[in-house]
């Protein structure tokens, strides 16, 4: 099958692969950059678990074909870590509240809670809830990781 | 991987024109949010794609020299919801594709392609059938413009021919003047759900706001395609501001509706929710154009 030149930026870092025009953004992520923060659940778009920032803007991977990623910056889960491996105040907030059980979900949630966060907005919960409701989680029951959102965003706005 | 065979990439409306004449039997491909899915669902197995993703001159939402407003069919429905544009002559469409999947889903689905699938459901399309919208059309003979209510054909079926696209969803300057509206999706989930039935209402009310002037109506999921309630829109015409007119459309609507059973729900739960959703989305659209009750 016909492979293409897709060069992009990925977490800060200018690469260029060639893929099968046929590869998603997921396909792309996890096997040609080793990206498996980036899951494949439900691959049509249902779930978010393969969520990821394209261009600022959260896209489920999965429905997205890697082609279309030539010229874009995306950013994942492995991106947010410090120089030392240290973990975000996002992902550290989702241990503290206990908003990890399976973790199947968390990479995609957190991407999304990035983009929200990074708003610099204050929301109430309903406006969380709605923000964050592209994405399933079998295991939680949501609540620990909407405390998790909000006690970030409230740290970040210094309101903690 | 999908299921594909071949992927030719258009650079411009017209080079995307010329890969259609070459590849007559290939499937267009927007945001992809319906044909990925029939790829990973079988439906589409070793098609031949075209895709228009990287059209960017597409994505714009402008107003043309005659008023009319000028929404590019690739504009995703999050970009509608934050087009000013929009948000100051027609926020109900910003709102309408408020209300589809999620928020990543939003950020991909293009408003081009939510009326391009034909489907019912799609909760863009009654907004737009409720406002006149006039599509433009390209194709090798050039462009043509047709009405939205000539568009629908049937389930899935719309009069796109051979070799052509959307290229412009317009909206003519005297269906958004002084014209206020309100979109109720009616679903089971508040997210990542298929409307059950979706209403979209919009008034125009006398200079002393007593009185409607004009008043419009679609559903979708209420037939087989979007579609607008004739029968209640003439009913209102000319009524006083008031719970009168609430009644009126609660009633008449069911006149200009054929729902059907499926396993979402039943034709007697539609009908229910159709006559509900007339009359709540008559309310907020009236007080939104400054009436009171
Ligand atoms: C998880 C999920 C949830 C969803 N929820 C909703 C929902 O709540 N409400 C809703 O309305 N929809 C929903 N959808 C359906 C879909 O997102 C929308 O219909 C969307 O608008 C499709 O646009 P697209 O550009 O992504 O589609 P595509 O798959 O790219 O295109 C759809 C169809 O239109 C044609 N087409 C697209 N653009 C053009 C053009 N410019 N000219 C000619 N033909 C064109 C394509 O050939 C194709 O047949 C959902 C989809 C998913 C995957
Ligand atoms: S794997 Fe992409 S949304 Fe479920
Ligand atoms: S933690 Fe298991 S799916 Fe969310």
């Amino acid at each position: 099958m016909e492979k293409k030149l897709v060069k992009c930026n990925i977490n800060g870092k200018d690469v260029e692969t060639y893929v099968d025009v046929r590869a998603s953004l997921t396909d792309m992520l996890r096997n040609d950059y080793r990206l498996t923060s980036v899951k494949k659940g439900c691959e049509v778009g249902e779930c978010g678990a393969c969520n990821v920032i394209i261009d600022g803007e959260c896209f489920n991977s999965c429905i997205y074909l890697a082609v279309w990623a030539e010229g874009k910056r995306i950013r994942t889960l492995e991106g947010l870590l410090g120089p030392g491996g240290e973990l975000s105040d996002i992902q550290q907030a989702f241990v503290d509240e206990a908003a990890v059980q399976c973790g199947f979900c968390t990479p995609g949630f957190i991407m999304t809670a990035v983009e929200i966060l990074e708003t610099g907005k204050e929301y109430t919960r309903d406006e969380l809830r709605k923000l964050l409701s592209g994405h399933l989680c079998r295991c939680t029951g949501y609540e620990n990781i909407l405390n998790a959102v909000e006690k970030t965003m409230k740290q970040r706005l210094g309101k903690a | 991987m999908y299921d594909f065979s071949a992927l030719y990439e258009a650079t411009s409306v017209s080079h995307a024109v010329q890969l259609m004449q070459e590849h007559p039997d290939a499937v267009l491909i927007a945001g992809g949010s319906d044909v990925l899915i029939k790829l990973r669902e079988g439906k589409l197995a070793g098609a031949e794609l075209i895709s228009i993703y990287k059209l960017d001159e597409l994505r714009e939402v402008t107003i043309d020299p005659d008023g009319a407003l000028r929404i590019g069919p690739m504009t995703s429905f999050s970009h509608a919801t934050k087009s000013p544009v929009l948000q100051q002559y027609m926020p109900v469409l910003g709102e309408a594709a408020d209300t589809a999947g999620g928020p990543q889903l939003r950020n991909v689905g293009t408003v081009g392609g939510n009326i391009c699938n034909g489907v019912t459901s799609a909760d863009t399309a009654s907004t737009e059938v409720a406002y006149d919208a006039v599509l433009e059309i390209t194709g090798a003979n050039g462009v043509r413009k047709l009405s939205i209510h000539d568009f629908y054909k049937g389930p899935g079926k719309v009069a796109l021919e051979k070799g052509e696209l959307l290229t412009a969803i317009l909206i003519p300057k005297e269906s958004y003047e002084n014209c206020y509206g309100y979109y109720i999706k009616y679903a089971m989930r508040n997210a990542m759900d298929i409307a059950t039935i979706g209403c979209s209402v919009n008034v125009v009310l006398s200079a002393d706001k007593q009185t409607i002037q004009r008043a419009r109506i679609a559903y979708g999921v209420a037939g087989p395609v979007p579609m607008r309630a004739r029968t209640a829109e003439a009913a209102l015409a000319g009524q006083p501001v008031g719970e009168g007119a609430i009644e009126i459309v609660g009633r008449e609507v069911l006149n200009d509706v054929n729902p059907r059973t499926s396993w979402r729900a039943s034709a007697d739960f539609r009908k229910q929710i159709i006559s509900e959703t007339a009359r709540r989305g008559l309310r907020a659209a009236i007080e939104r154009a400054g009436g009171v009750f």
